[in-house]
């Protein structure tokens, strides 16, 4: 059985964010990059799934520019077998990563597709989505425990209120919540193996996708900076500011 | 409690611009290392460093090692963290491949350490006394002593020590008074061992010391010593500990740090001895440790490196956060707004990085040592290792004294309270100037095997090419004030080389009683060497628009202060030299 696991090169949760001047956009010059932690989720689960002998095969994918190598790279030091990285000039939109990974699937005929339910820093929630449905597969999002049986997937979701679990029929596509599991540090061996694992690059052209545009940031500003609370005489006044103020009882 | 964050844009800019890591790799024929690796190992062992080790930090300090009845019990969670640090294999970074090592270069390796010793300095001891272990099997011990020991240090399955001091045998290790007899293949060791770092735990399965002791026929003095390998555990057929050895911890020291890491009285053969082998020949045991001696220096200077920066990200942090001024609006401000905070600060943070690029730069040469093409290349780097070596151990490790000072004085009355964890920093540094050799160890080392031996062209040699770096200095507009203070400093250095030839025949007493502050002198001249070097890589980083300005302009402004606060007290050293011995020694014993 093949897996593929998508990996997204993001700004490390760790740095401070700060936004471009000009407000178009996150500042990402010379900041520290890493894998964003729920991709790392992805790719911890294929790795345990292929550690308990029900994988054969651990596929890892990027999409971006030259550096989201590096990703691939991590990913493989965690334990994947061998790389994709389709080469774009800077992050397309949702839907047509969807497109591109969409290409990618059919290509490699993964039995599944584990990805992070979104990315850190676009936080869309929407690419697994959106490659289900232009492959017309199965999903299940937001998995906290996935088990493969006899060609299927038995997935426990998080959702409001409480925990679903879906049977899918293999092929299908899963994304990864928080708590699946908790991902291990790449060894040091690992990472000199992760070297000399194969690592493919392919173009947008190559797998004959048009990088459309359907959306366009206008702006982006930072976050209201937080001003200096103050001291309340009495609970009467607490519950008075909490309605009449920040209006939120 | 504290955080612990690795700077490693910092250590990639002293491996990247200072040591030239890829070109250091290319030469030594590693092909596929480069600092793109580099930089994924540093994150990878960043991440264990501030998420596993860290933590344990405070743990170690306020629940030390106890003896129990099976021996020594480390501090709790010391060893599932050890047991992580093994799984994740990186014991065997700079190891041979054939016992199971990455063979990644020395100062790879440093730069990892620094990362271990700054996340929890009393728990990367013990890996720091297996490297000790394991360097005097790989040149010294039979092929079935390395095969029988060696792999399983490597992978850090077992840990190693090494059991020097006696009561009457510490810096005068000639006075050794441990006894080895010779039964069949193997010796019986008898007597007892002081301040043996990591001498027991219960984290592995087996711990393997290294022993010196004298045989029956063993002439007097350092020339009679051997050294030995005897295991806690006996190996069976297989390899696998099995019997118990006759040796054991009867006691651990009460200390003033470092509280993770168990202080050991070992005492051999209480049974009928202890089961060792002989590693090498007999009798050269001490030249034996000479040959690892840089290298558990080194680690030492660069534990200064990582105490002095834990306790700088502990001071920045809390200088941000602290607010004791109020602006004529009301609002309140930080102290690191304050001139005297700053600094205080200022000074951690360029002596820092001065001792972490020279700790690093030490370390490449013996990289260059090892890939060497001809004999007088090879010469050249290890004089350089030798003549670097007593300054990164003896200098890093005092300045490290004064930097967690600051580190507590920027806290205020809170650096006195234990809390805040600024005070641990303080109280941990202070073993640094003492084991491995004490400074004045250190600084006899430099004056008298480094220099007086070779008449000073060693460090004149070393002194050349600082006034290489002062030349370019010169050649850039924009660094005028850092190449004066470079040639104010070069200029004094000279001067003390000089006296200290011209002196110390004349008086036996003039060496011992200069040497520290000629040592210190040549650790603020070698500080502002990196620091020069640091800046011109920065401002030609800047000139050809590349890098993030921000970062590298703080490498500006840190070379400038290290400049204008630092190197100047090699200038007031040269005074101290010069006036020598006389009123050092003149006082009798008995008006002390």
């Amino acid at each position: 059985m093949k897996v593929l696991v998508t990996v997204k090169r993001v700004i490390d949760y760790n740095v401070k964010v700060r936004v471009k001047p000009d407000n178009s956009d996150v500042d990402l010059a010379n900041v520290k990059m890493a894998l964003n932690p729920f991709c790392e989720i992805a790719v911890e689960e294929a790795v345990r799934l292929k550690e308990s002998g029900k994988v054969s095969e651990v596929v890892v994918a990027s999409i971006g520019p030259k550096a989201c190598q590096e990703q691939i790279r991590t990913a493989l030091a965690l334990g994947a077998d061998r790389g994709i990285h389709i080469d774009t000039p800077d992050m397309p939109e949702s839907l047509v990563v969807a497109k591109l990974l969409a290409k990618v699937v059919k290509a490699e005929a993964p039995d599944l597709v584990v990805m992070g339910k979104q990315s850190i820093d676009g936080d869309n929630n929407q690419t697994g989505q959106m490659l289900a449905a232009l492959l017309g597969r199965p999903q299940a999002t937001f998995a906290s425990v996935v088990n493969l049986e006899e060609g299927k997937a038995v997935v426990t979701r998080e959702v409001d209120g409480g925990l679903q679990t879906l049977s899918l029929m293999l092929p299908a596509i899963v994304t990864t919540d928080l708590r699946l599991n908790e991902p291990r540090y790449a060894s040091l061996p690992n990472i000199m193996k992760a070297k000399k694992k194969p690592l493919d690059v392919t173009t947008p052209e190559s797998l004959g996708v048009e990088m459309t545009v359907h959306t366009r940031v206008l702006s982006v500003e930072p976050p209201a900076e937080r001003s200096g609370g103050i001291q309340v005489k009495s609970v009467d006044e607490l519950i008075d500011k909490l309605k009449n103020e920040a209006k939120v009882i | 409690m504290s955080d612990y964050k690795h700077p490693y844009r910092d250590a990639e800019f002293v491996l990247n611009e200072l040591v030239g890591f890829d070109q250091l790799c290319a030469v030594a024929g590693l092909d596929d290392i480069n600092s793109e690796l580099a930089s994924v190992i540093l994150t990878e062992a960043g991440k264990l460093g501030s998420d596993v080790l860290a933590p344990l930090n405070v743990e170690g300090d306020t629940r030390g090692a106890k003896l129990g009845e099976q021996g020594v019990e480390e501090t709790f969670g010391f060893s599932a963290a050890y047991a992580q640090y093994v799984e994740n294999g990186w014991p065997s970074l700079t190891a041979k491949e054939e016992f199971g090592g990455q063979n990644l270069p020395n100062v790879l390796g440093t730069a990892v350490n620094e990362i271990w010793h700054t996340a929890n300095m009393s728990f990367a001891l013990c890996p720091m006394l297996t490297q000790g272990a394991i360097e005097s099997l790989v040149h010294h011990g039979s092929d079935a002593l390395k095969q029988n020991y060696l792999p399983k240090l490597v992978s850090g399955e077992w840990t190693g020590t090494m059991n020097l001091t006696e009561p009457d045998a510490g810096s005068d290790l000639a006075a050794i008074k441990a006894r080895a007899t010779p039964e069949g293949d193997h010796y019986r060791i008898t007597g007892q061992k002081i301040f043996i770092t990591w001498g027991d735990h219960q984290m592995t399965e087996n711990i393997v010391h290294l022993v010196l002791a004298r045989l029956p026929d063993a002439p007097a003095g350092v020339k009679g010593i051997s050294l030995f390998i005897v295991p806690k555990f006996l190996l069976d057929e297989q390899g696998n500990p099995a019997q118990l050895n006759d040796v054991s911890c009867v006691s651990l020291e009460h200390k003033l740090g470092i509280h993770g890491s168990p202080t050991c009285v070992m005492s051999f053969g209480d049974n009928g001895g202890a089961v060792g082998y002989i590693v090498g020949e007999p009798h050269q045991g001490l030249s034996y440790m000479f040959t690892m001696m840089n290298h558990a220096r080194q680690s030492v200077g660069l534990q200064g490196v990582a105490i002095s920066e834990r306790s700088y990200q502990l001071a920045v942090q809390y200088a941000k956060d602290r607010l004791q001024g109020t602006r004529k609006d009301g609002s309140r401000f930080p102290i690191i707004e304050f001139p005297d905070v700053r600094r205080m600060l200022m000074q951690m943070k360029a002596s820092i990085e001065a001792m972490r690029g020279l700790a690093y730069v030490a370390a490449a040469e013996t990289d260059r040592v090892h890939s060497a093409t001809d004999t007088s290349q090879a010469k050249h780097h290890q004089d350089r290792v030798d003549l670097l070596t007593p300054i990164v151990k003896g200098w890093i490790t005092e300045v490290a004294q004064e930097l967690t000072y600051l580190g507590v004085q920027v806290h205020g009355g809170m650096g006195f309270i234990e809390e805040t964890g600024a005070a641990q920093h303080y109280r941990d540094a202070r073993i640094l100037t003492i084991y491995e050799g004490t400074t004045g160890i250190q600084a006899l080392d430099l004056v008298g095997r480094k220099t007086l031996m070779n008449k000073g062209t060693v460090l004149s040699a070393l002194l050349d090419e600082i006034a290489q770096v002062q030349q370019e200095l010169a050649a850039s507009s924009a660094l005028q004030n850092e190449s004066r203070a470079l040639d104010t400093a070069l200029t004094a250095a000279h001067e003390a080389l000089q006296w200290l030839l011209d002196n110390a025949e004349k008086d036996a007493s003039v060496a011992g009683s200069i040497s520290v502050n000629f040592m210190m002198m040549m650790g603020y001249v070698c500080g502002g060497w990196v620091m020069g070097q640091s800046a011109l890589k920065a401002q030609a980083l800047l000139n050809a628009g590349q890098g993030d300005s921000a970062f590298l302009h703080s490498k500006l402004i840190t070379s400038a202060f290290y400049c204008d606060h630092l190197l100047p007290r090699a200038t007031g050293l040269l005074a101290v030299i010069k006036a020598g011995s006389q009123s050092v020694m003149s006082l009798p014993n008995d008006q002390f």
